[in-house]
């Protein structure tokens, strides 16, 4: 069906302009770039937040900031990285791409969109202020476990509200991919002849509805039991405080996978396009993404391995916890099996999916160490789960990130990157980043315990490694910043489709950049 | 034999990385101490070996294929995709190792939490930031808390070999035998982490949960709080005696001359043994009546609001790190003066006796 | 904001670019912040709260106004009315899983954590003479309560809104029938209803604070209690004034009989209430 605006066509130029434009937009285009930069700046404050951790923890002893301090910024660049910088960079691309991958005009409900975008600042500001409030900032971790929470001033209340709007956000934001999947594809494109990437969004959006409202309220009791005397997590009252470890997981662990996901649909794109072949297996890649999101629901207390919970329950969770394995392990298989007899070229957003997958698997095998419950009783809460998560989120879902940004690029601003520096960018990324996050494993496995902000002597040589390897890979997304910025201002002009074997239809089908609004008129799908 | 075969080839795979030679470092679990933590260890070691062996061969085949199957060489795509027979065998397979894995994991999980019939049950209990110990059969009990002088931490003096591990009183524990350890908290969630006994159980308020570890030689095992609790998190290390059997009776019968106080009634405020600070009151009764009246007189203005960042009397989460310090530095602090601390509270007519019993009697309020 | 093109019934209606949400982002902002001054005494929050409230007002009627000013020009096709059924689907979808949040809540402390203080060593060392039971206010909390009965307002609760679940659906049929009549006077009996349920609710919750010394510091019962009820009781409320809107957009002659999809999406939401409350009556009430 073809579009219908709410004002003439001519709009380019009679819409509101300035910073007007994008408090009003209504395009998916304007909306998902607002996300993308969004989450760029949200990435830079949360990284200089563990560049404070990683400058503390360089040397044993208390040197930079005092402990309170520190612990604020373990809590803060946990959820600044996960709400802030990761899932809104996802969100953008869901904006950008899937009005031009099923042939639609634009989202469902576009005016909606532009919400969900706006909920994120007031969200950031109530984080930000939390760091200014009398009591100083909450120490307590991005899992705001209590009763630590239940202790904190005022800044607790900021951020438990963050959440809450950031709740909001999510839930509009997948109500509205939901619909756009489900109700916009122009005629022809069946569900099972989407790109893989609408497909990943599509079972993302499902997670996003059924956990956020979870989280909103195990917040809330976390609220009421602050201020309105209730013992949700008050043994006094027969509450307890590993209830919200319950809910806060039955949340947290689809939570990862909300991160994950997005990321796998990306990585499912550019590595077909870059072997120049389809991908191996199509139905078996969406089954398999549906069986992981379906299991993310029922493994929540590997978490908790060592709450003293029942020993038939560790048992569930650790079985049903290995079996993610499986079609991970499928995606995995697939993705190699795609590039298997290609006809390989080695751009820059294929270099950051095949860092991906080098580095994703190994955060998979880090993450299955850690479901064997015996050994979890080891190394939870260490240093050796900061290396897991950071493996499957850093260089998973923030190098897959990286790799959707460089091959969409060229459609979205209709100029080239540099090619020869993006490439600079993976291999210093790839190495600082093991840099940081791989000597990890060694200090959790000797006992490091993470959110410390001093530690023992033994660890002093691999902290220092992690520390240069950190500022190192900080660094090198400066120079991410500079090649978009580059690109934009000075790239040379892009073909329709600067990728030989890119194939969905925003490729095939759309000019470059990519007009205005994607498809006034449906496209035909054979 | 797998054990062996886990040594050599992580062995070989960091090796390589560990070029950079560092002093000592380790790069797998600490040596362990209890048969229950060598099946960790093995458990761990197969593991980690099996996923070695799966990367291996699946980024074996990738990077084969990039090297073989570029562009640049010429290669042609071909156009295959969709292939059942592979497609079950890869989700088989991997499903298949994962039983295997299951079995072992299983067994061990089943042993961590058999924590019946035990030689000895000791309840720990953490406080923001000390842990209790009491000896439910021995009617003993102590705090035991940080021992490393601030200074260490604040980079003024070196430090010590162990540096933020080490406590006033250790547990201590006879050799060979099943103890039983019942956790709880006194106000939030820690946790009682023994890396070398294969240990890690939370505390949590309100509640008791239970682990246990049979230590197979006597020596000094040391640990830390492993869950976020505040400021001083870092600041709560774990460390356990392992002794003899008779240096252990030897033991038993020291603290509990020195103690006298049954278990029942030795809540918060006993214990002559436990950190010099908790030992304060020792003065006498009066020195504690005379501090009133000069806190009263010269401290209270600052010390009852917490003016100028002054630690509240009361305010026990502000003093626990303070008398963690020991007495005497909180003496000379208060005597000498301290940041933002005056020296004898802005007060000079007061003598060394007076602002001391000033301090024992903000402590004793603050605990 | 003049529309050129009117109900193709082929073409998607686009919004053109709007103020309203960032209005509405202000407001919401506005409202958190002010809760959190509010909370923690902090001077002017209720100063704040009420500037939140006068720009969640503005913003609602204008957003709402506004689609339903599109909605009544005809702008929306099919295509457009079968978005916004998905939409509202998977919006109470979310609203069911809040309340999972606290219905596992009440299961847990039931099922799990309060035999689990009276039990073992956990009972034995640290809240001696805790017995178990079902409702209770917990091991540490001396203050004695009464729990809710089910048969009294509660069991009249259910009556009136299983009954505001018919007239809702009459009203429907009306609708449908273009009974203009039956719909609006359907909706009255609805709207009646929800107040009613809502006074006898307050009427509960004052019987519970003053005579029964029920509150929300009753420990787990009170906890679940309250917040069970409570946050239905705020979705009642939240109906009740859906209804009531489309109460006055049938009296201007709004809704066809093809299409209405205000009507359903409020008429679905009041069901959802609905269910909810009849899990609270059994699992809050009832098995006590
Ligand atoms: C993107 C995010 C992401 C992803 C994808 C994962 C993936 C997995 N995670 Fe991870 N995890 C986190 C983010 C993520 N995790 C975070 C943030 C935390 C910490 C939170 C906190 O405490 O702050 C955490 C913590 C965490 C814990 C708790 C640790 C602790 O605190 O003690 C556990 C324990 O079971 C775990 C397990 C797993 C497993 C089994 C997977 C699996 O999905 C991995 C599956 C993948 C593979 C196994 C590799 C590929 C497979 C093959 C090649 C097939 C063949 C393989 C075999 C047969 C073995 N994770
Ligand atoms: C996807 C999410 C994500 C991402 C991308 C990252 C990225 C990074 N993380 Fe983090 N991290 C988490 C999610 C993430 N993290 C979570 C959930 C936790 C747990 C929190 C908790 O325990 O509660 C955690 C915890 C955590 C810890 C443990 C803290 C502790 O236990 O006390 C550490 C320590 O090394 C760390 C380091 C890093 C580093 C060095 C990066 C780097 O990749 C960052 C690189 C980026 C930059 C450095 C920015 C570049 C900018 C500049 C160089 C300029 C800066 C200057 C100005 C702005 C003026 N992270
Ligand atoms: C002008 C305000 C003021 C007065 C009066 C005052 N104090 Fe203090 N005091 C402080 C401050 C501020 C600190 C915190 C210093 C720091 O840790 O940086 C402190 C800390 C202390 C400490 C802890 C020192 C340490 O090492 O942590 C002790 C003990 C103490 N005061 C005792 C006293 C006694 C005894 C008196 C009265 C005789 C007194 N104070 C009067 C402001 C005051
Ligand atoms: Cu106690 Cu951390
Ligand atoms: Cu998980």
């Amino acid at each position: 069906m073809e579009a219908v605006h709410g004002h003439d066509h001519a709009h380019d130029h009679h819409g509101p302009t300035g910073i007007m434009k994008y408090l009003t937009t209504t395009n998916h285009k304007d909306i998902g770039s607002m996300y993308l930069w969004f989450s760029f700046s949200m990435f830079l404050l949360g990284g200089a937040m563990a560049l404070v951790i990683r400058a503390e923890l360089f040397q044993p002893g208390l040197q930079i900031v005092n402990p309170e301090f520190f612990n604020a910024m373990t809590t803060y660049h946990g959820l600044i990285m996960v709400f802030g910088a990761i899932m809104p960079a996802f969100v953008g691309f869901a904006n950008w791409l899937i009005p031009m991958q099923i042939g639609a005009p634009d989202m469902a409900f576009p005016r909606m969109n532009n919400w969900s975008f706006w909920l994120l600042p007031p969200a950031a500001l109530l984080l930000i202020l939390a760091q200014f409030t009398p009591g100083g900032p909450a120490g307590v971790g991005w899992t705001l476990y209590p009763p630590l929470t239940i202790q904190q001033g005022m800044s607790m209340d900021l951020t438990i509200f963050a959440v809450h709007i950031l709740g909001m956000s999510s839930i509009m934001g997948s109500i509205n991919i939901i619909t756009t999947v489900l109700n916009m594809r122009a005629p022809g494109m069946t569900l099972m002849k989407m790109p893989l990437f609408c497909w990943t969004w599509l079972i993302t959006a499902y997670l996003l509805i059924a956990v956020m409202p979870v989280l909103a309220g195990a917040v809330t009791m976390l609220l009421t039991d602050r201020h309105f005397d209730t013992h949700f997590f008050n043994p006094a009252g027969g509450g307890d405080p590993v209830l919200f470890q319950h809910i806060f997981w039955f949340f947290g662990h689809p939570e990862v996978y909300i991160i994950a996901i997005p990321a796998f649909g990306v990585i499912s794109q550019v590595i077909p396009a870059f072997a120049r072949k389809p991908l191996f297996g199509y139905s078996s890649m969406v089954y398999a993404t549906a069986s992981i999101a379906i299991l993310s629901f029922l493994v929540w207390a590997h978490h908790m391995y060592t709450v003293g919970m029942p020993v038939q329950a560790q048992l569930y969770f650790m079985f049903a916890t290995m079996l993610i394995a499986v079609p991970t392990g499928v995606k995995v298989f697939n993705w190699v099996a795609t590039m298997w007899k290609g006809s390989m070229t080695f751009e820059t957003p294929m270099l950051f999916a095949i860092g991906f997958l080098f580095l994703f698997t190994i955060g998979g095998f880090t993450g299955l160490v850690l479901a064997i419950t015996p050994v979890d009783v080891q190394l939870h809460d260490t240093y050796y789960v900061v290396a897991h998560f950071h493996y499957v989120m850093v260089a998973g879902a923030l190098f897959s990130a990286f790799a959707g940004i460089y091959f969409w690029l060229p459609k979205w601003i209709g100029k080239m990157y540099d090619e020869g520096l993006g490439k600079l960018h993976f291999w210093l990324s790839f190495i600082f980043f093991n840099l940081a996050f791989f000597v990890q494993h060694f200090l959790g496995l000797a006992g490091m315990p993470r959110r410390i902000p001093d530690y023992s002597l033994q660890f002093t040589d691999f902290n220092m490694v992690s520390t240069i390897g950190a500022f190192g890979f900080g660094l090198s997304q400066l120079l991410f910043l500079y090649i978009i910025l580059k690109a934009i201002r000075s790239g040379e002009k892009a073909p329709q489709r600067p990728w030989e074997g890119a194939d969905s239809i925003e490729w095939t089908m759309l000019p470059t950049p990519a007009p205005y609004h994607s498809f006034e008129k449906p496209p035909v799908i054979r | 034999m797998i054990t062996r075969t886990a040594h050599t080839l992580l062995a070989l795979a960091l090796s390589s990385w560990a070029g950079l030679a560092f002093g000592e470092m380790r790069f797998n679990l600490q040596d362990q101490k209890t048969a229950l933590g060598h099946a960790v260890y093995d458990l761990h070691n197969a593991i980690v070996v099996i996923c070695l062996i799966i990367f291996i061969v699946v980024f074996g085949l990738m990077l084969y294929s990039i090297w073989k199957h570029r562009k640049s060489v010429g290669h042609q795509a071909a156009h295959f995709h969709e292939n059942t027979t592979v497609e079950v065998l890869w989700t088989v397979i991997p499903f298949l190792i994962l039983l295997g894995m299951a079995y072992p994991a299983t067994k061990t999980l089943l042993a961590q939490r058999d924590t019946s019939s035990p030689d000895l049950t000791v309840k720990v209990t953490g406080y923001q930031w000390k842990w209790q110990y009491e000896y439910l059969d021995e009617n003993i009990s102590f705090y035991s808390t940080l021992a490393t002088p601030r200074a260490q931490i604040e980079n003024v003096e070196t430090k010590t070999e162990n540096y933020l591990l080490e406590v006033d009183n250790e547990m201590v524990v006879p050799v060979g035998k099943k103890v039983r350890v019942l956790l709880t908290a006194g106000d939030v969630i820690h946790a009682w982490y023994v890396p070398a006994l294969a240990v890690k159980q939370d505390s949590i308020p309100g509640f008791v949960r239970d682990t246990w570890f049979r230590a197979e030689e006597p020596g000094v095992y040391r640990g830390q709080c492993a869950e976020l609790c505040g400021k001083e998190h870092a600041y709560m290390p774990v460390v356990v005696r392992v002794v003899s059997d008779e240096d252990y009776a030897k033991w038993v019968t020291e603290r509990k001359a020195g103690q006298g106080t049954p278990v029942a009634a030795a809540v918060p405020a006993t214990a002559t043994d436990a950190a010099p600070a908790e030992a304060a009151p020792a003065p006498g009764v009066a020195a504690v009546a005379d501090g009133k009246a000069v806190y009263d007189q010269a401290c209270l203005m600052c010390h009852a609001a917490g003016v100028a960042g002054a630690p509240k009397v009361g305010d026990k989460a502000a003093w626990a790190p303070r008398s963690a310090k020991g007495l005497d530095v909180l003496y000379t602090h208060a005597i000498g003066g301290f940041n933002m601390m005056p020296p004898r509270g802005g007060n000079t007519a007061l003598s060394d006796e007076q602002v001391k019993a000033a301090v024992d009697h903000m402590l004793a309020q603050s605990r | 904001m003049a529309s050129t093109t009117h109900a193709n019934p082929n073409s998607y209606y686009l919004p053109a670019p709007s103020h309203w949400p960032v209005v509405g982002s202000v407001a919401v902002f506005l409202l958190m912040l002010s809760l959190v001054m509010w909370m923690n005494d902090v001077n002017g929050g209720l100063l704040v709260m009420a500037a939140a409230f006068a720009v969640m007002l503005y913003f609602l009627f204008g957003w709402f106004g506004t689609v339903i000013r599109e909605s009544e020009s005809g702008l929306y096709n099919k295509q457009v009315d079968v978005s916004y059924r998905w939409a509202m689907s998977w919006f109470i979808f979310s609203e069911v899983m809040f309340f999972a949040a606290f219905f596992g809540a009440l299961f847990y402390m039931r099922a799990l954590s309060v035999p689990w203080l009276a039990d073992a060593e956990t009972g034995d060392l640290l809240w001696q003479g805790f017995k178990s039971a079902w409702p209770v206010s917990g091991p540490g909390i001396e203050e004695t309560f009464t729990p809710m009965g089910a048969w009294g307002i509660p069991a009249i609760n259910t009556l009136i809104l299983l009954t505001s679940g018919l007239t809702v659906t009459w009203a429907h049929w009306g609708l449908k029938k273009n009974n203009r009549g039956q719909l609006t006077f359907g909706l009255l009996l609805t709207i009646v209803l929800g107040l009613v349920f809502l006074s006898l609710q307050v009427y509960e919750y004052v019987h519970a604070y003053r005579d029964l010394n029920l509150t929300l510091a009753s420990g787990a019962y009170g906890a679940t209690f309250f917040m069970l009820t409570g946050f239905h009781g705020f979705h009642v409320t939240l109906g009740t004034i859906m209804l009531i809107v489309i109460f006055f957009r049938a009296l201007k002659g709004h809704f066809t009989p093809e299409r209405h999809f205000g009507f359903e999406a409020v008429s679905w939401y009041w069901h959802f209430v609905d269910v909810v409350w009849l899990l609270l009556f059994v699992l809050v009430y009832w098995l006590v």
